[in-house]
Order: structure tokens, then C-alpha cells, then sequence
């Protein structure tokens, strides 16, 4: 966990220190990124939607609805997908497609010797192939959160919809609206930015940080891929404390 | 070329090594070579010669500056060599490394690998690199592979790639593991002819002779009067002097390395 946090802490560091260094190389790299781990997952979020949609939103709002409890309807989407369900399962499918990818191309690179060419050429590693990385995850999680939620709450009318629930569209959208406060937003915005963030930072870090043989690649990726669902869940714990407080 | 001439140094001596200790870039506890005495000089042509496991790829590490001395002094362009130091980074841009197995990054092209150190530290956009790198790659007969991704391309015109990378930024000092390892002996020829006319001045890089400290396996390819011999073997770091006092050499490793008999045909001969 130590050398995790040290990690964080470096890429930070050269987030800020080189900020301006090499822009034509570092930003088409960082758009990159941001296409494989953002637009790129787009059609495979849709579905997702869809389904997330039609399994948790068009049943609740069924059931509500038979209740009689459609007041609850609000607050129990926003706690639902806007708070938990969305920004967690966003960060965990991007994990896996992503995150695996950056764990076998680092950790590949290293054992082929890539990353000691790079110091050798005066590039810095972190700056060249974990910055962009970064940069290009936490955006696309922060996206693909917003895309999957607005997503799955329009799909998940559409199902209700089509179950005959007596609930207009106006109706729906102003229960969910009254339930959110601004909280909801920045923190929505702070959390998804933090699992990108972190998510890279676990993947990138076992792939580069130690010098591997070619042989351990696919261990250390299964173990990369445990540590980041960990690592989500505890920033996840963070934020309910902070729900909690506010 | 105002930035080039601004890192010109007077420097005589480049790399300085007394007492050293290398290690492995793996295991840093790991002793290879001990107590290396070891001076490369503007103008130098040296070669490094040991057998598998001697340490020649560690020393050629430990030269370029990318992993530490374990014991010892051990200065580049007469300074302590700091890798990540923004401000030692001119020192590190007059340093070429190529290594043995070249490493290229296997998600460019040839053409985007030797134009990456170009493109980062002068900020230019691949189109501004374009000529400069077309036009090494037409000197280093590599255009026709120039798109195409270093694992479809024969390791032979791989390590050459890795050479033009390595001199697109126009070093003073060029480092070399093994460079002729595996090669087809068409490539050999041209490796050796390629990097005579580097060291003596080549008029692709302006007629400035670069510096050149190489490792080898195999000393044959390499006769020439005026470079410099020398010995890697049981950790230690033996000066051989010039071709001549190699060739006149009686020890046996020596003779391997020159693809000798270790002991006198005749002899070998009445033993058999």
C-alpha cells in the first residue's frame, strides 16, 4: 500500500511539474487514452444501460407504482444509480477492459526492457506512458459514469413504460430531479474522477513499478485487477461517510 | 542547432570510472564487475569484449548513467550521473544508448520510434519531424519499413532502428551493447563501416566525430589499430591495449574471443 500511495503521490507530481513539457507528443497520447478508456467503451455502456435500466430502474418503479409509493421513487434512483450503483459499475467495467490492458502493456514493456529505453532517450517513463494513462482513465470514467446513469434512467422509463406503469415521463424525471441536491453533483463528479484516478494508479503501478519477467505478467494483472475492485470499494466506504456527514 | 551548440562541452574526458562496482539493474545486490578502472575519452573508439555473463550489458547500463554504482567514483561529461534530474537532462540528450535485444516500443512504427526523442524534447508534431526523419531513415536504408510496427520487421533491421533512435539527437557519446550479435554478416558489414564513419565524422551529423564505447562478443570484426581493447572476465575489467596487443594476447579467453585455438595447433594436434 505504501508504494501504491508513493505512486499516486509521483504521478501527481509530474502531472503538475510537467504540465507543459513536450505538448505535442504527451497530448495526443492523453487524448489517446481518453478515446480507448472513454468513447471507445461507449457501445458496451449503452448495453450496459440498457440493461442496468431494465433491470434495477424498470422493476423498481413497477413495484413502487403497484405500492402506490411513487414518492419514493426520487430518492430511492438517486441512492440507487446516481450515487452507488453508476459511478461503481463504470469504474469496474473499465477496470476490466481497460485496466487489464494497461497491467499487460506496462508490465509487458518493462520486461521487454521498453521502459529502460525510454530513461535512456531522457523521456521520463511516468511522464510518457503513465500521465496519459491517468489523465485518459479518470476522464473516461467520469464520463462513462454520467453516460451510464443518464442512460439507465432513461431506459429504465422506457421498461416501466412498457409494463403500463401509470407514471408520466414529466412525473418520473421531477421525482429524480427533486432528489437531487448539488451534493450529489460534486461529489458524483469527485468519486467517478477518483476511481479513474485510482483505478490507472493500482494498474499502471503493478505493470511498471517493479521490473517483471515476461512470465509474471498475467499474475501480476490478476492481482491488479483485485487490488483496484478493493481500491474502489474502499473510496466507495469514503464517500458514504461523506454522504453521511453532509 | 543554437541548442546543439549550446551543449557542447569541453570536456575531454566522458566517461571516468575508478573503483567501480556494477551491479544488475535487477538485483542491485548483485556484483558483476568490481573495482572497474575504466576512462573513455573524446575521440575514443572503445571496445569491451567478454563472454555471456561477463557483465557487458551492466556496463554499458551503468556508462549510459540508468542504474547506479554500487562502490566507487563514477562521472559522465566529468559529473555525477542523475537519471530523472531535470536539470542533468542536456547531459543525458549527448548520450546514445542502443542495447542488445533494441527495444523499440512496439506501438510505434519505425518511423514514430526514431522520431519520439526528437518529438519530445523539441516539442514538434509528428508532421514538423517528418523530414528529418525521413532523412534518416533513407541514410540508414530503412524506408521501406518505416511504417511498419518493430514486431513485423527482422530483429537485424530492428537493432539498425534502434541505432537511428539513438542518433537522431545527434550524440557525443555513443554506447553500444553488443551491436553485432545475431547479425547476418551483410549487416555486420555495414555496422562496422557505419560506426568507423560516425566515429571519424560522418557528414550526416555535420563531420563531428562521435565517441563510441561498445561491448562485443566476438572480437574479429572489430580489428582496427586505433581503438581501444579491453577485457571483461571473473568480475574483473582487464585493459587489452590496442588491436595489436590483442592479437598478441596469451590469454585463452582472449583467444575465444578472437575465435582462436587457446593452445598451439601443433599441440592440439599431438594431444589428438
Amino acid at each position: 500500500m505504501q508504494g501504491l500511495g508513493a505512486f499516486a503521490l509521483i504521478t501527481l507530481g509530474v502531472i503538475l511539474q510537467k504540465r507543459g513539457v513536450a505538448r505535442n507528443v504527451i497530448g495526443p497520447r492523453i487524448r489517446q487514452e481518453t478515446t480507448r478508456a472513454g468513447v471507445a467503451l461507449l457501445p458496451m455502456f449503452s448495453f450496459v444501460a440498457l440493461a442496468l435500466g431494465f433491470l434495477v430502474i424498470g422493476q423498481t418503479v413497477s413495484v413502487l407504482a403497484k405500492l402506490g409509493a411513487t414518492n419514493y421513487l426520487g430518492s430511492t434512483m438517486v441512492i440507487v444509480i446516481v450515487r452507488e450503483l453508476g459511478p461503481l459499475l463504470a469504474a469496474v467495467l473499465v477496470l476490466a477492459r481497460i485496466g487489464t490492458a494497461h497491467v499487460i502493456e506496462l508490465g509487458t514493456a518493462r520486461a521487454m526492457g521498453e521502459v529502460e529505453s525510454l530513461e535512456a532517450l531522457g523521456i521520463d517513463p511516468m511522464h510518457y506512458l503513465i500521465v496519459p494513462r491517468v489523465i485518459g482513465m479518470a476522464a473516461g470514467v467520469f464520463s462513462l459514469t454520467v453516460f451510464l446513469i443518464l442512460g439507465a434512467l432513461a431506459s429504465g422509463y422506457l421498461f416501466a413504460f412498457l409494463q403500463d406503469v401509470p407514471l408520466t415521463p414529466g412525473d418520473y424525471f421531477k421525482e429524480i430531479v427533486n432528489a437531487l441536491g448539488w451534493l450529489d453533483f460534486a461529489l458524483l463528479a469527485l468519486k467517478s474522477l477518483a476511481f479513474g484516478f485510482f483505478i490507472a494508479i493500482v494498474t499502471c503501478y503493478h505493470g511498471l513499478a517493479q521490473p517483471l519477467r515476461i512470465e509474471e505478467v498475467s499474475r501480476v494483472t490478476v492481482r491488479a485487477v483485485s487490488q483496484g475492485i478493493i481500491v474502489c470499494v474502499f473510496i466507495d466506504a469514503l464517500f458514504i461517510v461523506l454522504y453521511l456527514l453532509a | 542547432m543554437n541548442e546543439n551548440s549550446n551543449i557542447e562541452k569541453s570536456e575531454n574526458v566522458l566517461i571516468e570510472m575508478r573503483g567501480v562496482t556494477v551491479t544488475t539493474m535487477r538485483d542491485s545486490g548483485f556484483v558483476v564487475l568490481e573495482n572497474v578502472d575504466w576512462q573513455v575519452a573524446r575521440g575514443d573508439f572503445w571496445m569491451v569484449a567478454g563472454q555471456q555473463h561477463s557483465g557487458k550489458s551492466d556496463l554499458i547500463l551503468l556508462a549510459a548513467g540508468l542504474m547506479p554504482a554500487m562502490t566507487g567514483e563514477f562521472q559522465l561529461f566529468e559529473k555525477d550521473p542523475q537519471t530523472f534530474d531535470e536539470k542533468h537532462l542536456e547531459q543525458r540528450l549527448r548520450i546514445g544508448v542502443v542495447l542488445e535485444a533494441a527495444q523499440l516500443f512496439s506501438h510505434l512504427t519505425i518511423a514514430e520510434n526514431i522520431a519520439l526523442p526528437l518529438r519530445y524534447h523539441k516539442n514538434l508534431t509528428a508532421f514538423d519531424a517528418t523530414n528529418e526523419v525521413k532523412s534518416l531513415l533513407d541514410l540508414m536504408e530503412l524506408s521501406p519499413l518505416a511504417d511498419i510496427t518493430p514486431t513485423n520487421v527482422a530483429a537485424n533491421w530492428r537493432r539498425r532502428a534502434a541505432l537511428a533512435r539513438a542518433l537522431i539527437l545527434k550524440p557525443e557519446l555513443l554506447l553500444l551493447d553488443n551491436p553485432l550479435a545475431g547479425l547476418a554478416s551483410r549487416h555486420v558489414f555495414w555496422w562496422v563501416r557505419f560506426l568507423d564513419q560516425l566515429w571519424r565524422g560522418h557528414e550526416f551529423f555535420g563531420g563531428k566525430p562521435v565517441t563510441i564505447a561498445a561491448t562485443t562478443d566476438d572480437l574479429r570484426p572489430w580489428q582496427n589499430a586505433r581503438r581501444k581493447f579491453a577485457l571483461l572476465h571473473e568480475k574483473k575489467f582487464i585493459p587489452l591495449g590496442n588491436w595489436n596487443e590483442v592479437e598478441s594476447a596469451s590469454d585463452p579467453v582472449v583467444k575465444e574471443l578472437l575465435a582462436l585455438p587457446s593452445e598451439p595447433a601443433e599441440t592440439a594436434v599431438e594431444k589428438s
